[in-house]
């Protein structure tokens, strides 16, 4: 189960928590498990979020695996110029 | 291995070289089309009327003597606008901001807009259009902003507790990890700094500008200048209530954006006009309205702590940073925090980004959003620290630099990233070591950026005579048709003169995310790769068909599908030139989400000489050492990192808004607003670094962004070397350097 951290205003909707940990062997299943254990989370979800694995953001690949023991981390999906 | 997006360290034959730009000839001769040089039969004219307050509610808006001059054909108010976004949230803001709905939240909101037979008629027809307005009291400096007392820009906006008091601070966001006070327990030299930025525009030569055109049977079309085609017609359509399949919008040549057209302004209300008139409707913005009413970036406030041990290690570090957001909510603090301390490998490190709301313009992408402000205020104290402790500012920097396995300031470990190398060139550049003459000074600074990709899609071509025409959805904003062109030639074997490249529009290719986040070459690049060994699939299978032998007889290799055995071969050529016979058209087709963009990193080295009578000062010398992954048009590269500091130039010496004590904005205009032209600039010398990304096949890294990221702190460390003044204040106008000179005089001037 991996050990998701999470930051700057998306401690917010799991209560402050800095990491919280649900299961997820891809970054989808990750995402559903936050939703169904953390509902407020839903909505910033909803809004757009990144995932760091080890270091790597993914925005928008939700199909990509989250390897066993990998550091995975939730964060603000960033604008662009 | 055909869409495995991981680095494989290829060799290359043409990917590196500096072919001829595409887009070169039309530019210079003015056969380029821009977003104001398409036309329609029978077109009309639009003009939008803009709020001359900072902040009033709108009482009652009387179009009829408007609608009733001749040649007026549409006179448009949000009521004409109806809300389909559910009356909260982004788009929203967006659909709020595009026609004030009851109250006008800053100098140039639009309030109304006609569609007329000329621009003349449409000028006139604006004076006839009479506004009730009930000023209100307003605020535009972020530090008043936030003080007890200050004029509440969005009465429902809460920060935290939505049982509290109105605010202007619309959120805010912490960063970092470990203990930050325990950190500065540790320290042996603490600084504290102050910093402020001015607002500042994108600047890009080409206002916004677009052709728009809804029938009666509610299909529409827009031709426009954007960074993204499919976002724009995402956004429009749904402000409109339209399907999104049923509006066309297409992408012109673009004549800068720099992000501030990533967001839509006009679009939505040329389209309404259209809708209303029944008619196209080309509007163009002026400069003024450029400036008043599309979408800066932020003015800020910062305050910093850094404690360090005497050996030269950062022990603590602290950011507040207030930016400012203009009149709706963003995520803009959010942001400078994440990127402040994001080049420092720092045990205790906390940043807390401030959103705070104004009565100026919705604020918008500018380049590496936020990042330029958080580098001035981190890099100028960096600098002091180094000067505090007695330390080489490089060497200082080197000393606490991430490094692949640092925790980042804001979350994840970083992989592999070039900072340190950035650090080491600079360190041996022999702009170094050159000597600085009477009244000159010298900075260095680091800057970061995040990169990111997205969702991609390209197309690829073969024709008869054997070119290839390549199809993309990210926008050309500096130089990715050559680019692109490049790798599909690299991919196929091809000459890069027989693939031309084309940017899409939105009926004609899957979506594509904008280009920002200097996604352009990194995802559509990677999105090229693919669709060129699609192609070269279905070259291999017509080749085999030819031959009667099985596919997997057949290899592909420069240019050539060649059987087992090397007994005979067929030329790209040769099989397109078969192909009406061999199963018809041949193309190949990639649709990928383009993540692990990689962050990029960057050092600028800057030499000024600084009048001390006037407090001018000249840029004399300058120099961007950056990380691209892979350069893929070494050419462009160089100018995005040119550009960059150009830009940074003009933001740290020159650019601001100013608004008066009416909450006008005084200066919208580039005789008054003014962007660095040649003759301000010395010729910025280039280092590209190339360290393989390794989450694309090429190793390519976006390179558009962060180039600005460190020009305003760099320059700042040079200002406040020449002129033996720490300098606070972005922009170092003459004015306030030549105040800061005084002030220091003073101070230092023996007393009684």
């Amino acid at each position: 189960m991996p050990e998701v951290r999470l930051f700057g205003g998306l401690r917010d909707a799991v209560d402050g928590a800095e990491s919280v940990r649900v299961e997820g062997a891809t970054i989808r299943e990750l995402l559903q498990s936050l939703g169904r254990e953390y509902p407020r989370i839903r909505e910033r979800i909803g809004q757009g979020i990144a995932v760091s694995i080890d270091g790597v953001i993914y925005r928008d690949n939700w199909d990509q695996p989250i390897p066993e023991g990998a550091e995975v981390g939730l964060l603000l999906r960033i604008a662009g110029g | 291995m055909a869409n495995d997006s991981k680095f494989t360290n290829q060799k290359f034959k043409l990917v590196g070289t500096r072919v001829m730009r595409p887009d070169g000839v039309d530019k210079v001769t003015g056969r380029a089309r821009y977003g104001a040089d398409a036309s329609a039969p029978g077109q009309l004219v639009g003009a939008i009327l803009r709020s001359p307050h900072a902040h009033a509610t709108i009482r009652k808006i009387d179009t009829q003597k408007a609608e009733k001059l001749k040649g007026v054909k549409a006179v448009i108010t949000s009521a004409d606008l109806p809300d389909f976004t559910g009356g909260e949230g982004e788009l929203y803001n967006v659909l709020e901001n595009c026609m004030a709905r009851g109250r006008a939240l800053y100098d140039g909101h639009a309030v109304a807009a006609v569609a007329a037979v000329d621009a003349e008629t449409a000028r006139r027809a604006l004076k006839l259009i009479k506004v009730d307005y009930k000023v209100l009291p307003h605020v535009t400096d972020v530090d008043l902003a936030i003080k007890p007392g200050a004029p509440v820009v969005q009465p429902g906006v809460k920060t935290k507790d939505k049982k509290a008091a109105p605010t202007n601070v619309a959120n805010v966001t912490t960063y970092g990890h470990g203990d930050v006070e325990a950190g500065f327990g540790k320290a042996d030299v603490i600084i504290e700094k102050s910093y402020k930025t001015e607002q500042v525009h994108q600047g890009y030569i080409e206002p916004h500008a677009c052709l728009a055109s809804v029938g009666p049977d509610g299909h529409g079309e827009l031709w426009v200048t954007t960074q993204g085609p499919f976002a724009y017609r995402n956004w429009c359509a749904t402000l409109l209530g339209m399907e999104m399949s049923q509006l066309k919008v297409t992408s012109s040549e673009i004549g800068g954006g720099f992000g501030g057209k990533t967001h839509v302004w006009i679009e939505p209300i040329a389209l309404a006009l259209s809708r209303k008139a029944n008619r196209p409707v080309k509007l163009v913005m002026s400069r003024e309205e450029v400036f008043r009413a599309s979408g800066p970036t932020s003015p800020t406030s910062i305050d910093v702590r850094l404690g360090a041990t005497r050996d030269g290690r950062i022990v603590a570090a602290d950011a507040a940073m207030r930016y400012g957001n203009g009149a709706f909510p963003g995520i803009w603090g959010e942001v400078g925090a994440m990127a402040a301390w994001a080049c420092y490998d720092i045990e205790n490190v906390r940043s807390v980004g401030y959103e705070v709301l104004l009565n100026r313009p919705k604020v918008a992408a500018y380049r590496a959003p936020s990042a330029p402000m958080a580098a001035f205020a981190v890099e100028s104290t960096v600098t002091l620290m180094a000067e505090a402790l007695g330390m080489d500012p490089v060497e200082f920097r080197l000393k606490n630099a991430a490094r692949e396995g640092t925790r980042a300031s804001y979350g994840p470990t970083y992989g592999p990233i070039g900072i340190v190398p950035t650090l080491e060139a600079v360190k041996k550049h022999p702009h170094m070591r050159a000597r600085l003459g009477k009244n000159q000074g010298r900075g260095v600074a680091c800057g970061f950026w995040f990169n990111f990709g997205g969702q991609t899609c390209a197309d690829l071509i073969i024709d008869v005579d054997g070119t290839v025409g390549l199809s993309v959805g990210t926008v050309d904003v500096g130089g990715a048709r050559a680019s692109l062109s490049l790798i599909a030639a690299e991919e196929l074997g091809i000459p890069y003169e027989e693939v031309r490249c084309n940017i899409a529009d939105t009926a004609s290719l899957g979506h594509n995310d904008m280009t920002d986040g200097s996604r352009g070459t990194f995802s559509s690049g990677m999105a090229t790769i693919f669709a060129a060994r699609d192609a070269i699939e279905q070259l291999r299978v017509r080749a085999a068909k030819a031959w009667g032998i099985d596919v997997k007889n057949v290899s592909w290799k420069d240019g050539k599908a060649i059987a087992k055995g090397k007994r005979k071969s067929l030329t790209l050529k040769e099989i397109a030139e078969a192909s009406p016979n061999t199963g018809g058209p041949i193309s190949g087709h990639s649709q990928v989400v383009a993540d692990g963009a990689g962050v990029s990193f960057a050092s600028h080295i800057c030499d000024v000489e600084v009048d001390p009578e006037t407090g001018g000062t000249k840029v004399v010398r300058y120099t961007v050492v950056q990380d691209a992954g892979k350069a893929v048009h070494p050419d462009y590269v160089e100018g995005q990192f040119q550009g960059g500091a150009a830009q940074g130039i003009g933001w740290a010496l020159n650019e601001e808004y100013v608004y008066g004590k009416d909450g006008r904005l005084q200066n919208p205009g580039f005789l008054d607003y003014r962007i660095p032209v040649c003759s301000d600039l010395p010729f910025i010398d280039t280092q590209i670094l190339e360290i393989p990304n390794p989450n694309h096949p090429y190793g390519i890294r976006g390179v558009g962004e962060t180039s600005i990221v460190p020009p305003l702190a760099a320059i700042a460390n040079a200002v406040s070397d020449a002129a033996g003044v720490r300098m606070t204040h972005v922009p170092m106008s003459p004015p306030r350097v030549l105040a800061a000179i005084k002030a220091s005089r003073a101070e230092k001037a023996p007393t009684g």
